[in-house]
């Protein structure tokens, strides 16, 4: 066990009329996550410590936040591979309800908006629709989304519009646009060609970088934005 | 106070809260409550498959699911329950797939399926390809997927609302109350019926798979109401966590060829199951590691084995394993193509919960007598399709059939039932709990209690059990239990206040697991997943029966009720 030291940007509403940074040290082994770190604090430092948290092997996608820097998820980050103090604050771009939790609802309106499920107009068939292995592997990429945000809060486009749909809303559209299955291409790809939508891109790859489960979002975007120019999938 | 009104209340949205709410909310106003986002349950860590007997790639059958489900379950399965399951597993899966669920496909374009542990043919004879995937993230796809359709159907959600009491007026269910997480308020949900799902209760242990949000809050609160626990000695230890983080490795990752070794290299499996070898259910796995391990035979004579997946073809732990390879490469630095997996058996799944009939309603005796307007699905609950040990695979079969068929009781019951008026002070308790832990005087801290409790249950309740450390056990759950009420919160606060979300979420995994200790002591036999060292058999004559724990007097009180046989008389169990 080390000590390990942190500099977390904390903001209490209760309390604060801004956010400000505090100090904290905590003992951890050296390939404790930084989740560990933050679990420790709060559970043996300062219970008024605040951070949304499950699974803690970057599944669930309730812990992205802003780690030395850059969006991560904390649970996916070890101890040993960051410099230290460790820097944690909120995702950018969503308003911050206390410490590291920020207002979701925004960026799920958001995900509602591509509509992100099957659509179907032909009958159910018996059994299993067929789709081939390239079908299949055509939108493999995108089906690992576990709407984190980290994507959409590490874009410069985002922040500068807070309208926009923004990467992780089109990897969902994306989704669905490459599935052979899929019967409602149309409604997403209007949502997409919205002024609001895929062309606010600005392919400057911080998405990639930030996605914690290897998305390469900025070229699924780019397909939809091929799929748009085209006129077909 | 604030009062909502609806038809049906469903508590929990991992895959079966969403299942249930899919069917329930046709036709009648529901409401799903969950402690988190939807998208950020349990169901999505899920990761080998979910078995059905479709036949896609060799002749398969749902009685030889329905056997195997019942062996591996050492007998204690309700077969009638059982039945339910496999025979409906097939047409479930269909509909997964109906839904978009992104399966993996064969060649042909059908669905992929794999070997899992204690899946065969023909009653026993090899190993047979049930599990149904989408690589090894197939319960990520189970929970988008139905989460998918809840936004095409436009259900209605409460997120971050924690349940923590239930309402009952004239022994039916009326009713929740709920912590609103964002404002610190109580909401009281006032409904005709309510269904829980709510998951399991792993973080009663150190090792374990589950999140650090699966503390048993429904199979409590229900608890707490004076209704009875099934056969909650049974705790599943997965024999594949990772060395002490207990991060679940799949067991499609032995389906799809992984072999586990010991500190001589040695395939120790042949000598626990000759015919299945790594493919034994988890119960034996896990019990092999433990001997293995308590003879010297860890890895360096330390506590842990190895996973070896390295005579794999790179390309199949690629593309069927990428998740947990890229598990093993995050947090241990390995790369499994090449180097092997230290593992651990870590806790994982409760085969206990609450008791409920095959339609997914709560039953509240020995007699099976249901509890009007009350039903569970899922893990919190106990069917008991899983009897002594659960099979991989069965855990989103049942959360799938079952969720969907108590959502569709709940949706029928509330056309016909009338709205029970609420009890007077509905949330006289819940103010009641909150007021101590605010306003406690004590130094006591929950992290503390709570790191007790998980180190000690794995040491005295884990893989295997003995007289003297279950009877230790329940002392020093007495003792932390008398320390808990000098816990004394930091947060003062109301909004976000997740101290006080977690001295609730103590407070249950204290209650469960006196009730875990309390059925294990009292059954003396092994079975499934509950190895007693000072009773190593299996003893049918005296307790092929399940276990029903109640809250009386503020002591467990226990009594037992019949197992349902159908077509699988017991045998040894031999793989």
């Amino acid at each position: 066990m080390k000590k390990v030291a942190f500099k977390i940007l904390r903001f209490n509403p209760e309390q604060d009329a801004k956010a400000h940074w505090e100090n904290y040290e905590v003992e951890l082994e050296p390939t404790d996550r930084v989740l560990d770190g933050l679990e420790a604090i709060k559970g043996r430092v300062d219970g008024t410590l605040a951070l949304r948290r499950s699974c803690a092997h970057g599944i669930c996608g309730s812990d992205a936040m802003i780690i030395n820097g850059k969006n991560m998820l904390a649970c996916k980050v070890l101890v040993k591979s960051v410099k230290q103090p460790i820097t944690i604050e909120p995702m950018r771009g969503f308003k911050v309800l206390k410490d590291m939790i920020v207002d979701m609802e925004p960026f799920f309106a958001k995900y509602r908006s591509v509509t992100p499920y099957l659509v179907e107009k032909d009958e159910r068939p018996e059994k299993e629709r067929l789709q081939s292995l390239e079908q299949r592997e055509r939108f493999d990429d995108t089906t690992k989304c576990i709407l984190c945000g980290a994507c959409t809060t590490s874009c410069p486009s985002f922040w500068a519009d807070p309208d926009y749909v923004g990467p992780a809303a089109i990897v969902q559209a994306h989704r669905f646009l490459f599935d052979s299955r899929d019967q409602g291409k149309e409604e997403r790809l209007k949502v997409m060609n919205d002024r609001e939508g895929v062309w606010r891109c600005r392919t400057v790859f911080n998405c990639v970088e930030a996605c914690p489960r290897g998305i390469n979002v900025t070229r699924a975007i780019g397909e939809v934005k091929q799929a748009l120019a085209k006129g077909k999938i | 106070m604030a009062v909502h009104q609806f038809d049906g209340i469903i508590v929990g949205a991992g895959g079966a809260g969403l299942m249930a709410a899919l069917q329930a909310s046709q036709g009648a106003k529901i409401a799903v409550l969950s402690k988190l986002y939807p998208t950020r349950s349990h169901t999505g860590t899920a990761q080998g498959g979910i078995g059905a007997a479709l036949g896609n790639m060799e002749p398969d059958k749902w009685e030889w699911h329905m056997f195997d489900t019942v062996k591996g379950g050492d007998y204690l399965v309700d077969q009638e329950a059982a039945e339910v399951m496999c025979r409906e597993a097939v047409e479930t899966v269909y509909e997964l797939e109906h839904m978009g669920l992104p399966f993996s496909r064969t060649p042909e374009g059908k669905i992929a399926q794999r070997p899992f542990g204690g899946h065969t043919k023909e009653f026993g004879k090899a190993p047979v390809k049930r599990a149904c995937y989408a690589a090894d993230r197939t319960g990520h796809m189970i929970l988008q997927t139905v989460y998918q359709q809840c936004i095409k159907q436009g259900v209605t959600f409460f997120n971050e609302f924690h349940v923590v009491d239930l309402l009952m007026s004239s022994g039916a269910a009326c009713g929740v109350v709920a912590i609103e997480i964002a404002t610190g308020e109580l909401h009281t949900f006032h409904a005709k019926a309510v269904l829980f799902a709510t998951g399991g209760s792993g973080r009663m242990y150190k090792i374990t798979s589950n999140a650090l949000t699966l503390t048993g809050d429904g199979m409590a609160t229900i608890y707490r109401a004076g209704l009875p626990l099934e056969d909650m000695e049974f705790f599943q230890f997965h024999p594949t966590g990772i060395y002490k983080m207990g991060i679940l490795i799949t067991e499609g990752a032995r389906g799809e060829g992984g072999i586990l070794r010991n500190g001589k290299g040695e395939r120790f499996m042949e000598r626990y199951a000759p015919t299945l070898k790594d493919l034994a259910p988890r119960d034996m796995c896990s019990r092999a590691i433990t001997l293995e391990i308590r003879e010297g035979r860890g890895i360096g004579g330390k506590d842990y084995v190895h996973l070896d997946l390295t005579h794999l073809d790179p390309k199949v732990i690629h593309e069927k394993l990428p998740d947990i390879t890229d598990f093993v490469e995050t947090y241990m630095g390995i790369d499994p193509v090449k180097e092997l997996i230290p593992i651990q058996p870590t806790a994982h799944y409760a085969m206990g919960g609450i008791p409920t009939n095959s339609g997914a309603q709560v039953i509240r005796d020995e007699k099976a007598t249901p509890v009007p307007g009350l039903y569970a699905a899922g893990e919190c609950a106990c069917v008991s399709v899983h009897g002594a040990n659960r099979l991989g695979t069965n855990s989103l079969v049942d959360i799938i059939v079952f969720g969907r068929k108590g959502g569709k009781g709940l949706g029928e019951f509330v056309k016909k039932a009338v709205l029970q008026a609420l009890p007077a002070d509905p949330e006289g308790r819940t103010k009641a709990r909150m007021a101590k832990l605010f306003e406690g005087s004590g130094s006591e801290s929950v992290e503390a209690i709570r790191r007790e409790l998980q180190q000690e249950m794995m040491d005295k309740a884990g893989v295997y059990r003995v007289e003297a450390d279950l009877k230790k056990m329940l002392a020093i759950i007495g003792s932390l239990k008398e320390r808990y009420k000098g816990i004394r919160l930091q947060d003062r606060g109301k909004k976000f206040n997740m101290e006080l979300l977690e001295a609730f979420e103590l407070d249950h995994l204290l209650d469960l697991s006196e009730v875990t200790v309390t059925c294990a002591l009292a059954r003396q036999e092994s079975r499934g997943a509950h190895s007693r060292e000072d009773f190593p058999k299996r003893d049918d004559a005296n307790f092929l029966k399940h276990t029903l724990a109640f809250k009386e007097e503020g002591k467990v009180a226990l009594r037992y009720k019949p197992v349902s046989i159908t077509r699988f008389q017991p045998q040894e169990r031999k793989y």
